[in-house]
């Protein structure tokens, strides 16, 4: 099926002439700073009346280097960088890179920390969806929902700062295991939250399922077809939005994924509204994953047994028993020459994050520092396909469509 | 007592229902949101931060008042005053409360009060639109185009929506609509009918399309498109600063404050109240129970504005043009027609 390309008029005010005041057209600046891009994002839209004539997407504004500071640093510190991108699931990050490095070397993460890592990035996705439905209602004037949305949020940012010792910057992963192990009161923390976060869901789901002002204001608005969302390299639940059964976890399992029981969801629609309803049906689905996961928590040691490879902890440094052995590798690991130096090559790797394929794409060339740090954030393929779906759109709409995208600046731009 | 002496405490108690109630109901609205949302809301500056519209009126004053550079510099500070006027004006005719000897609780009493409230309050839209306008910004000019949009299609149906009371109590003047309404129980309220059975339907009818049209009048939640600031970032008021800003958020109120009463007086009978306001009983003490009966139904009102205010979505454009247009302007005429066959019927 052909393409529909977006049809790009050119940006420039019409002509003239005599008795026409040359109204017709405006050309309004939407950002990069303005409420409702939620970051620094910027577009220029060219109006006739409140309909969305032209488009156009100009990026870069939070633009930090984050691909090129990677390159002068080693693998496991290129983990400090990967979740300073994303500031909506940190730990996807954190977890999607440490498995891209891993997947280079041929490790394979222990049965503990791959549970953990399941938990916590389905966490962050909780974490993402309940606040971007919170922002897309905040965005269409329900502001409530997304004060209710940030008190669950802030619970999962309690847990990450337990487990992590930050809420944001969390820099949990490291090739082949965790920091540290998980708290000892981890698994009932979630629980908890488990219960209140369907709690708070159901609530949302209540005040807006049904709200007719909020129905109307999404379906229908922001269409893509199901071709074009596939050639925009659309992904995560703006393509499942789509109808296309789309995921990773699914497609490509990695972290033991295979052996979990859970619902690719889709929703036919393609318009905001499918994406609100993809989003509120992975929040449950989600939680589901983690109640299996936590069922059957795994013992064991978080971390692969590859000194060359781990960090040794404080007490195996300062600990008689096996302390010369973990300073040399201490030191070996830390000293530049040494350390870890996977062969060269290049591989690449996708993670199903909260908003579609998050891919690290790493080339070695044998030393110990990456020789190209590359991401394939979803934001940027998602952002990419909204001047086409805006056209002949009203400006709230484009509001509504922006949120509904739910673009991470930081990995739009990098 | 001189005439003059009366007139004056009229003015002065009928400028403290607004001017007293309107900045401090911004406390009440932070707190009853922050209620909803699960949260504390200020709470700070005085006694469970009662004294916070005093604080947020000195950081409005303090503020440095900015004229964009290219602005229609009288234009764009005329703009808030001329938003700010009209609600005072128009609640001179609001009956705030029984008479007290032989004087109404009333600044003035127009034998055509329900006629100026209207008129006076259309004109608050030119404040929007020259604010908007003369700010030379072109959210704030979106703003200020939505703004008068909307006045103009929601306008016609308060219009015919408060034709329905007139048509009840057969008669322009507040203070005979609310005193046709007081001491004969709740069925004597035009929303229940005026003391017709007959007529329930078109008072429930009318009072819930005044309702909602007070709602867009006042530019609040879900109609606030005029000032969302998701899309317009502020609206028409996207430039102001300072007081200027301040003025246009205590106008918001005092037309709150306006519409609320115009509803009570035509609608839930004024200062009364069955069992607690005696419409005969012309003494001090009365007169002050049924002001404060006023007063409590005004502020009833406006809490469950902002309760609207902070659970709905709010619409858009064309979605508020169809609901003005397509339901509730042939809702009001059919209503309207419904009560003439009613009426002439002699139901």
């Amino acid at each position: 099926m052909a393409m529909q390309r977006p049809t790009r008029l050119p940006m420039e005010v019409e002509e003239q002439t005599e008795g026409d005041l040359g109204s017709k057209r405006m050309i309004v600046n939407f950002g990069p700073q303005h409420p409702a891009t939620h970051g620094t994002l910027r577009a220029i839209m060219e109006l006739e009346g409140e309909i969305i004539r032209s488009m156009d997407l100009e990026i870069g504004y939070l633009h930090s280097g984050f691909e090129k500071i990677s390159e002068h640093r080693t693998y496991n510190q290129t983990v400090t960088v990967s979740d300073r991108m994303n500031y909506l699931s940190p730990l996807c990050n954190n977890v999607g890179l440490s498995c891209a490095i891993e997947k280079m070397m041929g490790i394979t993460v222990t049965p503990r920390c791959a549970a953990i890592r399941v938990v916590l990035y389905e966490l962050s996705r909780v974490a993402d969806h309940i606040l971007s439905v919170g922002l897309q209602a905040m965005d269409l004037g329900a502001f409530s929902v997304m004060l209710w949305a940030f008190i669950e949020r802030e619970k999962l940012y309690d847990i990450f700062e337990a487990v992590t010792g930050a809420r944001l910057t969390t820099s949990y992963t490291r090739v082949g295991g965790v920091m540290r192990d998980v708290p000892a009161d981890f698994i009932p923390m979630v629980k908890a939250f488990i219960d209140a976060g369907r709690k708070t869901t159901r609530e949302m789901e209540g005040m807006l399922n049904t709200n007719r002002i909020f129905v109307d204001r999404c379906k229908g608005v922001n269409w893509i077809s199901k071709e074009d969302a596939i050639s925009y390299g659309l992904t995560g639940p703006m393509l499942r939005a789509c109808g296309v059964p789309h995921d990773l976890r699914r497609l490509q399992p990695y972290l033991g994924y295979e052996k979990l029981k859970f619902d690719v969801i889709t929703e036919p629609g393609g318009d905001v509204w499918a994406r609100y309803r993809v989003r509120v049906r992975e929040i449950y689905e989600s939680l589901d994953i983690i109640e299996q996961v936590l069922a059957d928590f795994p013992e064991g040691p978080v971390n692969v047994d590859m000194p060359e490879v781990i960090i040794p902890t404080k007490t195996a440094l300062n600990n008689p028993g096996g302390g010369m052995e973990g300073l040399i590798y201490h030191f070996k690991n830390y000293m530049f020459g040494h350390g870890m130096k996977p062969a060269a090559g290049e591989v690449y790797m996708g993670t199903e994050a909260p908003n579609g394929e998050l891919g690290y794409f790493l080339v070695s060339d044998g030393t110990q520092k990456p020789w190209r740090w590359r991401v394939r954030g979803p934001s940027f393929y998602n952002y990419q396909a909204f001047p086409q779906m805006c056209l002949g759109q009203s400006l709230s709409d484009v509001v509504s469509g922006l949120s509904s995208l739910n673009i991470i600046a930081g990995e739009l731009d990098r | 007592m001189t005439p003059w002496l009366i007139f004056g405490a009229k003015a002065v108690g009928g400028l403290a229902c607004q001017m007293g109630v309107g900045p401090a109901f911004t406390i009440v609205e932070r707190r009853v949101a922050a209620w909803i949302q699960g949260r504390v809301g200020p709470n700070r500056v005085g006694p469970l931060g009662l004294f916070q519209p005093l604080a947020d009126l000195v950081k409005f004053i303090s503020k440095e008042q900015i004229v964009p550079a290219d602005a229609d510099r009288v234009l764009f500070l005329l703009g808030p005053l001329l938003v700010f006027a009209p609600p005072i004006f128009g609640f001179c005719v609001i009956p705030y409360g029984n008479m007290i000897g032989d004087e109404h609780l009333q600044i003035a009493n127009l034998p055509i009060g329900v006629l100026f409230v209207m008129s006076v309050i259309s004109t608050g839209v030119y404040g929007m639109m020259l604010g908007g306008w003369a700010s030379n910004n072109k959210y704030a000019l979106l703003g200020s185009l939505r703004a008068s949009a909307q006045i103009i299609s929601y306008e016609l149906s308060l219009g015919l929506a408060i034709l329905i009371a007139v048509m009840m109590s057969s008669s322009l003047d507040l203070n005979v609509i609310v005193e046709q309404q007081a001491g004969k129980g709740f069925g004597a309220w035009n929303v229940f009918g005026g003391g017709h059975l007959s007529q329930l339907p078109s008072g429930l009818l009318g009072f819930g399309l005044m309702f909602i049209c007070a709602l867009a009048e006042n530019n609040r939640l879900p109609f606030d498109l005029s000032e969302c600031e998701a899309e317009l970032v502020g609206g028409y008021h996207t430039e102001y600063s300072s007081m200027s800003l301040g003025v246009f958020m205590l106008s918001e109120y005092l037309s709150m404050i306006l519409m609320c009463g115009l509803m009570t007086s035509i609608y839930l009978g004024g200062w009364s109240f069955p069992g607690i306001t005696d419409p005969s009983d012309h003494s001090i003490l009365a007169g002050l129970i049924s002001w404060a009966v006023f007063m409590t139904k005004i502020l009833s009102m406006m809490f469950v504005y902002v309760w609207i205010r902070w659970t709905l979505p709010r619409f858009k454009y064309n979605q508020l043009m169809d609901l003005g247009w397509k339901a509730f302007l042939p809702a009001s005429l059919v209503n309207i027609a419904l009560l003439a066959v009613i009426g002439v019927m002699g139901v």
